[in-house]
């Protein structure tokens, strides 16, 4: 009773995080109520039983990735956002079909779901459980979805990194013959 | 257990605990002027109280009592939330630490008041199999603290620091996390009981079977240095560098909401001592074993509380010993030496461990 009363709870909070998210103008309000979305989210899977993936929830999505987006917002120093009317298309195609894709999913689950109900807790979730579903069924796909996010870093880093900085020994000392030219003159950066 | 019973054991552990953690960073900070006077051949301070002993109690009065400045450029919400933030992440950190073995309490009844029955309980408030992962979380969500009173400060030293901290924090988050998998993986589970039951014993009759002695020294020094930068200490205290930012993201605070940024600081400084000591150095258990009941029963907190003093006096040490690092050499520090030598750890664990079994 009290964990369904919580699950409840939790759930709507989450909703509202998401639709504080769309609203607010500013950004830094938009990246904290995601945060708010995840940390409810984590709360949800504990809930469910699972543990583990509440506990990486909130250390990987809430504790880091959120802190980078942070970050990029600050270093932008991105204002607020201009408010316009919208289009008309907008509201006449997008509010009839917002209504009508709720509608479908939610007809779907209700009468086209083949699953049974599960009770809260029935599902292992322990970081046991895990790792021989990672490291045993689907160790193909795990390594496979690893060499993926290696070549994304890869790209990330030659597309980051301007040639010269790389030719540079030490950062702050000029590598190239024009930035020593621009330093002599007092224009270059220090 | 009814559940009434439970709620009123939880209560109080709560309330003993949460005491004791205060009053540990309250003197914490006396413990870090008084070494810091001392290393500077200086008395520190001596007025109030014998050895100075109650100039925690009078530096509270004192920041209460403070104007509370609110700059008009500031984004008042997020700029009153950011210290709110920080010390309940830090504080709430503490909750699955375990702080001896189990005590038998016994049968408390006064007068006419409802029988409890006997009972005992684990010194810790609560013991979950993941404890190790819920530290790191809340400790993750701490940054935010820091991040956002930079930039609500809307200044620009504050975001500097605040820049600054969350960068820093992210990056040795990373090897700190992976010091730690070399102990998970000897120890089979991420309870932080089980990881200390599992250092029990000696080897050759008088060293410890503690992880510092048993294969992880480099992931204790590796979690050392992390930790260091993780709670913003020299020499990793570039958010706060006075030399180059006034004070880093706290310095548009005043009065009890700079406080508060102090004693999540401090407390921040436990919980990392406290990891420490559970994870490299045994936890409670202790060279020395007694005959007598009540000593056996005391001797484990004492020991635990006496490696956690070893970590704070270090971090007054090492402040005052060492200079600050330059912010390239920082990183560079941290992501070309901390984290292949954290993942050569694991590495070399996971095969010795392997080999093993």
């Amino acid at each position: 009773m009290l964990t369904l009363a919580l699950f409840l709870f939790f759930g709507a909070v989450c909703v509202a995080g998401a639709v504080n998210l769309l609203v607010q103008s500013h950004p830094i309000n938009s990246a904290l109520s995601l945060i708010v979305v995840m940390a409810s989210l984590a709360a949800e899977y504990l809930l469910l039983g699972a543990e583990f993936v509440a506990a990486v929830q909130v250390i990987v999505y809430a504790g880091a990735i959120m802190v980078l987006f942070l970050i990029t917002i600050m270093l932008l120093n991105a204002g607020k956002e201009e408010r316009t009317k919208g289009s008309r298309v907008a509201t006449l195609l997008g509010v009839p079909g917002v209504v009508i894709g709720g509608v479908l999913v939610a007809w779907t689950l209700i009468h086209r779901s083949d699953m049974g109900n599960v009770a809260i807790g029935a599902l292992p979730g322990d970081p046991k459980a895990i790792a021989r579903l990672l490291f045993h069924e689907f160790l193909l796909p795990f390594e496979v979805t690893s060499v993926l996010i290696l070549i994304a870093i890869m790209g990330a880093v030659v597309l980051a990194s301007r040639p010269e900085a790389i030719a540079r020994p030490h950062p702050g000392v000029p590598a190239t013959q024009e930035e020593r030219k621009l330093v002599a003159v007092g224009k270059g950066r220090s | 257990m009814s559940i009434t019973t439970f709620i009123i054991i939880s209560i109080i552990k709560s309330a003993a605990v949460i005491g004791i953690l205060l009053t540990a960073v309250a003197y914490s900070v006396w413990l870090e002027r008084k070494v810091s006077a001392h290393i500077q051949n200086r008395w520190g301070p001596t007025r109030v109280g014998p050895f100075g002993l109650l100039q925690p109690l009078a530096d509270g009065v004192k920041f209460i009592f403070k104007e509370d400045l609110t700059q008009p450029h500031v984004y008042k919400p997020l700029y009153i939330a950011a210290p709110i933030i920080a010390v309940v992440f830090a504080i709430t950190s503490i909750s699955v630490i375990p702080f001896g073995n189990w005590v038998n309490v016994g049968r408390i009844q006064v007068g006419s008041s409802p029988d409890f029955g006997s009972w005992g309980t684990y010194l810790q408030i609560t013991d979950v199999n993941i404890g190790l992962l819920i530290v790191l979380g809340i400790t993750s969500m701490g940054v935010y603290g820091v991040a956002l009173a930079g930039w609500s400060s809307n200044s620009k030293y504050a975001l500097l620091g605040g820049l600054r901290a969350s960068a820093q924090m992210i990056s040795y988050e990373v090897s700190l996390g992976l010091s730690l998998v070399g102990v998970l993986i000897m120890a089979g589970s991420l309870s932080l009981r089980d990881i200390v039951n599992a250092q029990g014993g000696v080897f050759w009759h008088f060293i410890p079977r503690w992880n510092i002695f048993h294969g992880q020294t480099l992931a204790f020094f590796i979690y050392l240095i992390s930790a260091y930068a993780e709670t913003n200490r020299t020499p990793f205290d570039l958010p706060e560098a006075e030399s180059e930012l006034v004070a880093g993201y706290h310095t548009e605070y005043s009065a009890m909401k700079f406080a508060m940024f102090f004693m999540a600081e401090y407390a921040n400084m436990v919980t990392v001592a406290c990891i420490a000591t559970l994870l490299f150095l045994g936890g409670w258990h202790g060279p020395l074993i007694f005959t007598s009941p009540i000593l056996q029963a005391i001797m484990p907190v004492v020991w635990f509380c006496l490696k956690v003093f070893f970590f704070m006096f270090l971090y007054v040490w090492v402040r005052w010993t060492l200079p600050r690092f330059r912010y390239d050499q920082l990183m560079a520090f941290g992501w070309k030496v901390l984290l292949p030598l954290a993942l050569a750890n694991i590495v070399y664990t996971a095969l010795v461990v392997a080999w093993r079994a």
